[in-house]
């Protein structure tokens, strides 16, 4: 058993270090707060951010894997969100019955599903058909779609969500939040489709080597394609989660996730130039910087100092990977 | 003969016709449009993005990409400001190379990450720019500068060709225009002249035979960069010029469209091939565009939808003339 660990972490050495750097942000955080990091109205604080957080990583993640990035995540779950609470203020009246409401609150997420699908779709098609490089084609999409969220809600909010869609945030199950629930399973979704499912192997084989997956009688196209609508549908969760979270939806909210999101996958182990990253050192990386933006926030930092502090973070974490990835080969 | 119908081919000459398609159209909706007047605004107040423009052309002819120089700019903005309301007696050449050198440094340190740390330009200039703006939000609080000496508050006013118009006002060729048509001048010099600038090209055109034929791929990164840092700066000091205060965000958050008037203009989104002329058509385009929706007064919301489909639908078309280009041979 311990042999098999060994060889494991020796094969994965960018998420072995995670656990322990995870146990040693908690204690330097509990110890710096005074304890109050531990306190129970700071623990479900940061279990009802995490999940659009985790959502929104693993949506950067599935493409970064390609060797791609998809930088219209965050205004493609605007996008959806803000249709969806047209669509249910719109559908809803107070006659409403409540059976109704929960028809259309089905009907909703399913319109937004399919958004998402649609929105991935055209990200996917951007690049594999008309062959545009990743990180321009999302540049183009995040422009238009948030415009076309601007042109919709012509920069106003739009709140007032039925009653049942905003108890999803606060319903629990066996006390675990339905967010947290639904972050967790896709994270294991995902996981098993990287790991055991043939689409996944292609990911990682399109990452290491498009040319070589095309000539190994591949469809790279469609594969990549899928790739992209999986990063829609996961952002468009992501934007379900968030509207129902605080009851309103608008063009510009969580712009600021982006640069996270990235880091988020880098820290994880994934290689930014595609063919390497796992949903584990994902989900370890996502608990080690949600505990980091707590813990600052409890100490008082400023939120620029933050952002700054992400950068400063994404370029060392790729720096000490390069430098120890040289140690390696020679 | 032969020369000019193979200039009248070429991706330049399609968007002179679109430029002209374009400003005909829109007069035909609105005659308020065609003016010398209404031409002239216009260059003065894309000066400082047609600058910032044809530096990024460099990143993006080596192969490159950049998403840090409107923070950059801001930075120098920043600097420049401090020096000009701290000390008011300080001689102006001072005061114009402080921001350059500070682009100069910051593009080139762009550079030499992209290089030695062999991840994507994308991901690590999307770090610095985060990095340098949060930054400068926690030292500056989000303050804004303003109050400038007066002979700050002059020179953007100078007029090189002028002449009134109806109503008596003065109108004419402003000095950013020329500041900006200067640079391009400079970059065009550079890139069709100069070994430097040939050796960009092939660099972008393919970094591995590049490396083979002998080229130093640090040293020309870090040229093309830092020669973005260099005109970042620059767009900077003119952008303040023109408005005459400094902000954190005035900036930072618009970087899409001078990226999607270089694309427009021409310029492979692969690297390789683009020209100082389509960028600066480009600009203009862009600028001619926004201008005529806001004469006709579509609402702001819908401008930002335009500049994305702008921007897909021109890579889309250059991303298309490649691939003929390479069925071809």
């Amino acid at each position: 058993m311990t042999e098999k660990i060994r060889n494991w972490s020796k094969r994965n050495s960018d998420i072995a270090a995670l656990p322990f750097i995870l146990i040693a942000v908690i204690v330097i955080m509990t110890a710096a707060t005074s304890g109050k990091f531990l306190s129970k109205g700071n623990l479900s604080a940061l279990s009802s951010q995490l999940p659009e957080l985790g959502l929104l990583s693993l949506a950067m993640m599935v493409v970064i894997i390609t060797n791609g990035i998809n930088l219209s995540i965050i205004s493609s779950a605007n996008l959806v969100s803000v249709l969806m609470a047209i669509f249910m203020t719109r559908t809803i009246t107070a006659e409403t019955s409540t059976g109704m409401i929960w028809l259309i609150v089905l009907a909703a997420i399913l319109l937004g599903i399919i958004i998402s699908i649609i929105l991935g779709a055209i990200n996917g098609g951007l690049i594999a058909y008309i062959g545009l490089p990743p990180m321009l084609a999302t540049l183009g999409t995040m422009l238009l779609y948030e415009g076309i969220t601007l042109t919709i809600t012509k920069g106003f909010v739009i709140s007032g969500m039925p009653d049942i869609f905003v108890e999803y945030s606060y319903a629990k199950i066996l006390g675990v939040p339905l967010p947290l629930l639904t972050m967790i399973l896709a994270l294991i979704v995902v996981g098993i489709i990287l790991e055991r499912r043939p689409f996944g192997k292609y990911l990682y084989l399109i990452g290491s080597s498009e040319t070589v997956t095309r000539f190994s009688a591949i469809d790279t196209k469609k594969t990549i394609v899928k790739a992209y609508v999986m990063s829609g549908i996961l952002a468009g969760i992501a934007g379900m989660v968030m509207l129902s979270r605080f009851n309103s939806a608008n063009a510009r909210s969580g712009s600021s996730l982006q640069l996270l999101t990235i880091l988020i996958s880098v820290l994880g182990g994934t290689d930014p130039n595609g063919g390497f990253g796992k949903v584990l050192g994902l989900t370890m990386s996502l608990l080690i910087l949600q505990f980091i933006t707590s813990g600052l926030n409890l100490l008082g930092v400023t939120q620029f100092i933050t952002l700054a502090l992400w950068g400063i973070l994404l370029i060392a974490v790729i720096a000490y990977r390069r430098f120890t990835e040289h140690k390696h080969s020679s | 003969m032969e020369r000019i119908k193979h200039s009248l081919s070429t991706s330049s000459a399609f968007l002179v016709y679109l430029l002209i398609i374009m400003i005909a159209v829109f007069t035909a909706i609105n005659p308020n449009f065609f003016s010398a007047e209404n031409f002239l605004t216009i260059l003065r107040s894309s000066s400082y993005s047609g600058i910032f423009a044809i530096g990024f052309l460099f990143v993006l002819l080596s192969g490159g990409l950049d998403v840090s120089f409107a923070s950059i700019a801001t930075i120098g903005q920043y600097v420049t400001g401090t020096i000009l309301i701290q000390i008011p007696g300080m001689p102006w050449p001072i005061v114009v190379i402080v921001p350059l050198i500070v682009g100069v440094l910051l593009g080139s340190f762009n550079a030499f990450m992209i290089h030695k740390l062999n991840a994507p330009p994308l991901i690590i200039t999307i770090a610095v720019q985060n990095i340098l703006f949060g930054v400068l939000q926690f030292i500056t609080k989000g303050h804004w500068l303003y109050n400038f000496p007066k002979w700050f508050n002059q020179f953007p006013l100078t007029l090189v060709v002028s002449t009134t118009n109806a109503n008596g006002v003065k109108y004419g060729l402003s000095v950013l225009t020329v500041i900006w048509f200067a640079v391009a001048l400079i970059a065009a010099f550079i890139l069709n002249r100069t070994i430097y600038g040939r050796r960009l090209y092939a660099m972008g055109g393919n970094v591995e035979a590049a490396r083979r034929a002998g080229i130093n791929i640090l040293k020309y990164r870090i040229f093309a960069y830092g020669f973005l840092g260099f005109c970042s700066g620059l767009a900077g000091l003119v952008h303040t010029m023109v408005t005459q205060t400094v902000a954190p965000n005035t900036l930072v958050g618009n970087e899409f469209y001078t990226i999607a008037a270089v694309v427009l203009g021409g310029a492979s989104i692969f690297g390789g091939s683009g020209s100082v002329f389509g960028t600066v058509l480009g600009v203009i385009i862009m600028a001619v565009l926004t201008n005529a929706l806001t004469i006709m007064r579509v609402p702001a919301y819908w401008h930002q939808a335009f500049l994305g489909a702008i921007l897909i639908g021109s890579m889309a078309v250059t991303a298309a003339n490649s691939r003929r280009a390479m069925k071809k041979g």
